[in-house]
């Protein structure tokens, strides 16, 4: 699960982090308050920052909604001295469509702003800290190239990054902090502060079950603070039960809205952009049936894996999921039966179809238990389907019904 | 032969009272898996659903009483973490974890408190393993298997019976199939499995199934490039799936270019795998693998001369070039 920054930094903060503080709003009503408290605090100095869950903010593009073409506002991020300004950048933000690398040219819908303390500073560098599966461990990675910077050094100079693993039974050891510290060629106070920062900061990652937690840029200040100026925290779905205040920050208008239709029906579908749909049971499989059809031709529109239960109502479910998205010209089942047995499955699929108005062809491809007899039911059933036992038998028939619609 | 599990395994169901473990016990028992006893705490003292498998409080007593030598967990995700370490801690040395949705951070604490410790863990988040014609402990259908000499390896559950599917349906046997699981932190990698294969006389042949998503599919490639000589057919699943997203399987996701399929199917290619593109493809290519040995067999009892023969043109002809 991922969450915005505003909310990473009041996690951290509650570990002693110390981070770029500021007052989310989601209303231009509740700006000049949210101004006036940081005046209060004896803050001169603004950045307006715009809350979506994708990077590259502050080189994105700011459109209108209803127009795309009409530019707003260069900048996703925005720094300046005057109240008056950062009031005028976030009436901008707010509502609008940011547009950055990783948004895609849909871009997202600002409708968050983090209203933060200006800061000072004479050093900007990159930390962060994930697990390294080739070792099944953590790693702390830091570089003196922080901002923009560190994705032309990831891809440049690797070996520029600092990198510390940590032995699960005794977590982060302060000779770790120190050989970053050094690394990263701080001294005096920065060094200093760096140590318990980076303690808090590994703290915060593991007793959240974080599966990323990324400070680009952290900064030196101009009084040799160590500061994150921003933050990004993902999760670990499986852990999320421990931690529903963390749960509690999922934002539905970060999704797709039927990704989040189907996880209602326990099913786990993510919408892509191609014209076959597919229906599948198991993660891998549904991901070779992906690659299957895009041998075949076409360009898979989904993936969906139904699980292990393929019934009626899993299957009716998954039409209608499928079948909300427009460019879906045809649909592919394939259900390997190892313990649910193919005729069951045949009888959902023909079920589905009947209560559903399906317009599409419909290939199916059913393996495992039963499989004749679940053939012969799908082609006895009056319906339309194409047939087909074996894998490579689906992808022709893709193929030819493909072609059948482009007529 | 097969590796890790044959007859004589003696398996403890660790979790044998609830849904899943108690069905898949039964399937387990049918297929002809030495099922020794059950474990759930608090319903020790109880048989296992009209058998004679006795069920015990803990792990250690199933050792202690009936031997048991391996392990495979059903307990719910919040609970096999702690599973896991009392079956490594009462001597089990096969530990087969099907439970899926265990949080990350246990699963590092586990995998490396196994190190060193002379442990095999397979999974989680895995349908187990079989040996056909003699035992599986895991999920997986028996019926689809065909006892030979091809091992089987994969990341995933469904895409592997698949390639079981058609490598029985071309009489092609298997010696022995692992599910290593999907997950971010598994016990056992692709390397592991493939060590023991190449180690296997009485495997001749490899099948391995990766995702996209970390590196183990790289490092299993150099390993092979380096030790194999057994041929190796290799399939990527997720070549058309979009970066950074999640799908499915933790373990399939790619993020910052990293773990593409492309990348990861150019170094099996490099390595000397036999890389399918599709994935209808993987039975026929290992036909065609073993034929290809096949031939060359005949070829040295037939004539140790004509080879030599044959070596002298080679030679000529690369000269040539």
């Amino acid at each position: 699960m991922k969450i915005h920054e505003f909310q990473a930094k009041e996690l951290l903060k509650k570990f002693g982090v110390p981070i770029q503080d500021g007052i989310a709003i989601k209303d231009m009503n509740d700006f000049d308050s949210a101004i006036s408290n940081l005046q209060s605090r004896g803050l001169n100095q603004f950045v307006v920052k715009s809350q979506i869950h994708a990077g590259g903010r502050g080189k994105g593009k700011l459109f209108n909604p209803n127009n795309h073409d009409e530019l707003v506002l260069e900048g996703g991020v925005k720094f300046t001295t005057s109240a008056e300004k950062a009031k005028e950048y976030a009436s901008k933000m707010l509502g609008n469509l940011l547009v950055t690398h990783q948004t895609g040219a849909d871009g997202k819908i600002v409708k968050t702003l983090f209203i933060a303390e200006g800061l000072d500073y004479i050093k900007e560098l990159y930390l962060g800290i994930l697990l390294d599966r080739s070792v099944s461990k953590n790693v702390i990675m830091a570089a003196t190239e922080g901002g923009v910077e560190i994705e032309k050094v990831a891809e440049e100079t690797p070996e520029k990054i600092l990198k510390e693993w940590i032995e699960p039974s005794v977590g982060l050891q302060n000779y770790q902090a120190r050989k970053l510290a050094f690394g990263l060629g701080l001294e005096g106070a920065a060094f200093k502060s760096f140590i318990p920062f980076i303690m808090k900061l590994y703290k915060a990652y593991e007793e959240t079950d974080a599966s990323l937690l990324e400070i680009n840029p952290l900064i030196i200040t101009n009084d040799d603070r160590v500061v994150a100026l921003d933050a990004k925290m993902n999760f670990d779905d499986n852990a999320l039960y421990r931690h529903p205040d963390i749960y509690a920050y999922r934002d539905l208008d970060e999704e797709d809205p039927l990704e989040i239709e189907a996880s209602k029906y326990n099913l786990n579908y993510i919408k892509l952009d191609g014209n076959v749909g597919c229906m599948v049971n198991g993660a891998g499989l549904a991901m070779a049936t992906m690659d299957i059809i895009k041998l075949a031709g076409g360009e898979p529109a989904n993936f969906l894996d139904v699980g292990g239960g393929a019934n009626k109502e899993t299957v009716a479910n998954g039409f209608k999921i499928i079948l909300a998205d427009p460019n879906v010209k045809a649909i592919l089942i394939n259900i390997f039966g190892g313990i649910v047995r193919c005729d069951r499955v045949a009888q959902g699929v023909i079920d589905a179809v009947k209560e559903i108005n399906v317009s599409v062809p419909i290939v199916v491809r059913l393996e495992g238990t039963n499989a004749e007899l679940a053939k012969e039911m799908l082609e006895n059933s009056g319906l339309n389907f194409e047939v087909a036992r074996s894998l490579q038998e689906a992808a022709k028939k893709v193929t030819s019904v493909l072609d059948t619609v482009a007529v | 032969m097969s590796i890790l599990l044959d007859k004589k395994t003696r398996v403890v169901v660790q979790g044998i009272t609830g849904i899943e473990g108690s069905y898949h016990t039964g399937q387990m028992i049918e297929y002809g898996t030495n099922v020794v006893a059950g474990v759930t705490p608090g319903k020790g003292g109880q048989k296992f659903e009209g058998t004679k498998v006795p069920i015990y409080n803990t792990v250690a007593e199933a050792v202690k009483v009936v031997k048991a030598n391996a392990s495979v967990i059903f307990v719910p995700p919040s609970f096999a973490a702690d599973a896991i370490l009392e079956a490594a801690n009462a001597g089990i040395k096969l530990i087969v974890c099907i439970t899926e949705g265990i949080p990350a951070r246990d699963m590092i604490s586990v995998y490396n408190s196994l190190k060193g410790k002379g442990v095999t863990l397979i999974g989680p988040n895995c349908p187990g393993l079989i040996s056909p014609g003699k035992a599986k402990i895991g999920i997986m259908p028996g019926f689809i298997h065909r006892e030979g000499k091809v091992g089987v390896v994969s990341r995933s559950g469904t895409l592997t019976y698949e390639a079981v599917k058609q490598l029985s349906d071309l009489k092609i046997g298997q010696s022995t199939c692992v599910g290593i699981g999907g997950d971010p932190v598994i016990g056992s990698q692709f390397v592991d499995i493939i060590r023991l294969f190449n180690n296997d006389p009485n495997t001749d042949g490899i099948v391995m199934i990766g995702e996209i998503g970390g590196s183990a599919e790289e490092e299993a490639a150099a390993f092979i490039k380096k030790n194999v000589l057994k041929p190796v057919v290799g399939f990527i699943a997720g070549r058309t799936a979009p970066p950074g997203r999640r799908m499915g399987h933790a373990g399939a996701i790619i993020s910052g270019g990293k773990g593409t399929a492309a990348e990861k199917m150019a170094a099996m290619k490099k390595s000397g795998i036999y890389v399918v593109e599709s994935p209808a493809e993987i039975g026929i290519t290992m036909k065609k693998a073993l034929d290809k040995i096949k031939s060359k067999k005949k070829v040295k009892v037939v004539s140790k001369k004509k080879k030599a023969v044959k070596k002298v043109v080679l030679k000529k002809k690369s000269k040539k070039k």
